[in-house]
């Protein structure tokens, strides 16, 4: 049994995919032992609600008027208190962007060195042994801390989630906090009004190559992506030639991802693209020279001009539907 | 301004990685190094707000023997000093580790601005930069897309899992740089021949106690051979059905 504290992403009081996960995880590697979830800012209560259902036995909510960015670096006090207070043996945090700042904070605070970006994990012997990759997805090593506790972030859309249900019990985190802790002050600007889904949480990602020949073409993927409810990637050459924005390039300068289906348009299959895409279920690649790096770890390939391969299947898709 | 850059010598990203024999380090034979390529964005930033304020820039790497070549080549971009703390088999030593080693050179080191890459990529671990600063105890921003000084404050914009921020903070402050924050220069021959009269400081250092332990390294299981559907717009049904029926991901 080990002892097991979560720290919960959400937005505005609604989980995020990643959370669920992680809760689902950290129930494994507790096993009998209650497992405690954290939630902070406006809106906890209302997420700590949601959280029964991945089996959170406790939740220990906190809110205060100077915390409005309750996943930033601001947040490292009193989530510094809640762990020496609670002296769990294994601290777990959703691996995002929004969260790094703080999962760091807190590490440092502790003294810990955490074990970030994990893709695998196990109870072994109640010592936990993580998995991560490592130069750029070539090497994948294993690693055990001699800390206590152990910080460990786990990477989106890599574990299943697992409902238990439970019943939870809420508790108020009393913590007086003071304007002088908002070191950064954060003013969101856009979300770009965004019906896609975000690219680490995607289950479908369609990403274009310089093979899509110019910026316009991306419609097609725009197309097709919001037919399968599907995100947007790009490879570097595409970001680089400022036909679309550095924040969907996904490689070893990019995101990594790992959804269920990759279609990769007019990609070459260069390793630092292959770095971000290794751990997808399935690959599809449209390339038309049929030597490309890509179909190498492509599942599916087909050979031929995007321009012509994507409106197809666009087609085709609505087709299938149709017809089932 | 004082600037200080942390940059680390990484495996060239083209490089083929071998485990070495004993299973829980790479073979650091015969590959190519080069400066990590988010830490060339933070480089590049701190010379340029240099060129704008007037100061100097200070790159701080931990590394072996080995990187201090590609150290040097920090120099003719115009980081006016470099120093090199020696410290060998740190490749893959815990984040916490080397940001102590960081925290406790710095100390000694009047600094207005840090600058850090979003994350190196062979460790990969993307902390080494926040913990400096919660070690310096000084505010940090990452990943970084855009910089700016205004007054006594730093501005940055940057992405957050497809939201745009844009966040302040007060200096002295650290700043990890994302990709796109700077285009690196290429330093002009002349600026080569001048750096070489610039010297890197170099000096030994032994790192604690490891905080994590590599119990082994494996390479990724290889992706099952895929097969070409065929060629041209007639494949097109037969992939729809097998994504359907085969791999079950429609
Ligand atoms: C340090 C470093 C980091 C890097 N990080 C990344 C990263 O994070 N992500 C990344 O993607 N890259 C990264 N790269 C760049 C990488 O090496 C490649 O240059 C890049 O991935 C190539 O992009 P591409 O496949 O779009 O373009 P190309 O390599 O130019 O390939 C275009 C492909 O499109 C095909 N094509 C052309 N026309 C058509 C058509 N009409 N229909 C169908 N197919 C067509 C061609 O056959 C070709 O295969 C990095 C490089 C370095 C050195
Ligand atoms: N050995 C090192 N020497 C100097 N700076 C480093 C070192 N390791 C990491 N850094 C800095 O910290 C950033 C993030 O590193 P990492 O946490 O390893 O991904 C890098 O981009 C560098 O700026």
């Amino acid at each position: 049994m080990l002892k097991v504290l979560i720290f919960v992403e959400h937005k505005k009081g609604v989980i995020k995919k990643v959370t669920a996960e992680t809760l689902s995880v950290g129930k494994n590697i507790a096993g009998q032992a209650p497992l405690t979830a954290v939630v902070f800012g406006a809106g906890a209560k209302n997420a700590a609600s949601c959280l029964a259902k991945y089996g959170a036995d406790r939740v220990i909510v906190f809110e205060s008027e100077y915390l409005t960015n309750p996943m930033s670096k601001n947040a490292a006090k009193p989530l510094t208190d809640i762990i020496t207070q609670e002296q769990p043996d294994v601290v777990l945090f959703p691996h995002t962007a929004v969260i790094k700042e703080l999962l760091a904070a807190v590490s440092a605070n502790l003294g810990v060195s955490p074990i970030v970006d994990c893709v695998a994990i196990e109870n072994s012997d109640e010592k936990l042994v993580c998995c991560r990759s490592v130069y750029a997805g070539k090497i994948v090593a294993s690693l055990k801390s001699n800390q206590k506790p152990t910080i460990v972030s786990l990477r989106p859309n890599i574990f299943q989630i697992i409902e238990h249900s439970v019943d939870t019990k809420i508790e108020e985190f009393s913590f007086r906090m003071n304007a002088t802790d908002i070191l950064t002050t954060i003013r969101e600007i856009s979300c770009e009004g965004k019906t896609r889904p975000e690219l680490m949480e995607a289950k479908i990602i369609v990403a274009g190559g310089r093979g899509m020949g110019c910026a316009e073409n991306f419609v097609l993927l725009e197309q097709l992506a919001d037919f399968l409810g599907a995100a947007v990637g790009a490879s570097r050459s595409v970001v680089d030639a400022e036909w679309q924005p550095q924040c969907i390039q996904i490689g070893q300068t990019g995101k990594t991802v790992a959804p269920e289906l990759y279609i990769a348009c007019g990609i070459s299959g260069a390793i630092q693209h292959l770095a971000g895409i290794y751990s997808s279920k399935t690959i599809v690649a449209i390339n038309s020279d049929p030597d490309a790096p890509i179909f190498k770890i492509a599942d599916y390939g087909i050979v031929g001009d995007v321009r012509e391969i994507v409106p197809a299947l666009i087609l085709e898709l609505k087709k299938a539907k149709q017809s089932s | 301004m004082n600037i200080l850059i942390c940059v680390k010598v990484v495996p060239d990203s083209d490089t083929i990685i071998k485990i070495a024999p004993d299973g829980k380090t790479i073979d650091e034979t015969n590959i190519r190094l080069a400066i990590n390529p988010y830490d060339e964005y933070a480089l590049e930033a701190g010379v340029q707000l240099k060129e704008k304020f007037g100061g100097e820039v200070t790159v701080i790497s931990v590394g072996d023997e080995n990187a201090a070549g590609v150290i040097k080549k920090c120099l003719p971009v115009g980081a006016d000093k470099a120093l090199h703390l020696i410290a060998p088999n740190s490749r893959m030593a815990d984040a916490l580790s080397i940001a102590r080693m960081l925290a406790d050179e710095i100390r000694n080191h009047p600094f207005d601005i840090i600058f850090c890459g979003k994350t190196t990529i062979d460790a990969q671990n993307g902390l080494v930069g926040e913990l400096l600063g919660s070690l310096l105890n000084i505010p940090v921003i990452s990943a970084a897309s855009q910089f700016s000084i205004d007054g006594n404050r730093a501005v940055v914009s940057r992405d957050v899992d497809g939201t745009k921020e844009i966040v302040e903070c007060a200096l002295p402050c650290l700043v990890t740089a994302e990709k796109g924050l700077t285009k690196p220069r290429y330093p002009s021959l002349r600026e080569i021949m001048l750096a070489k009269k610039k010297q890197i400081d170099s000096r030994p250092v032994v790192l604690g106690d490891p905080n994590l332990c590599v119990l082994g390294m494996e390479y990724p299981p290889n992706r099952p051979p895929g097969k070409i559907v065929g060629e041209g717009v007639g494949a097109v049904p037969e992939l729809v059905r097998l994504l359907t029926e085969e791999a079950k991901v429609l």
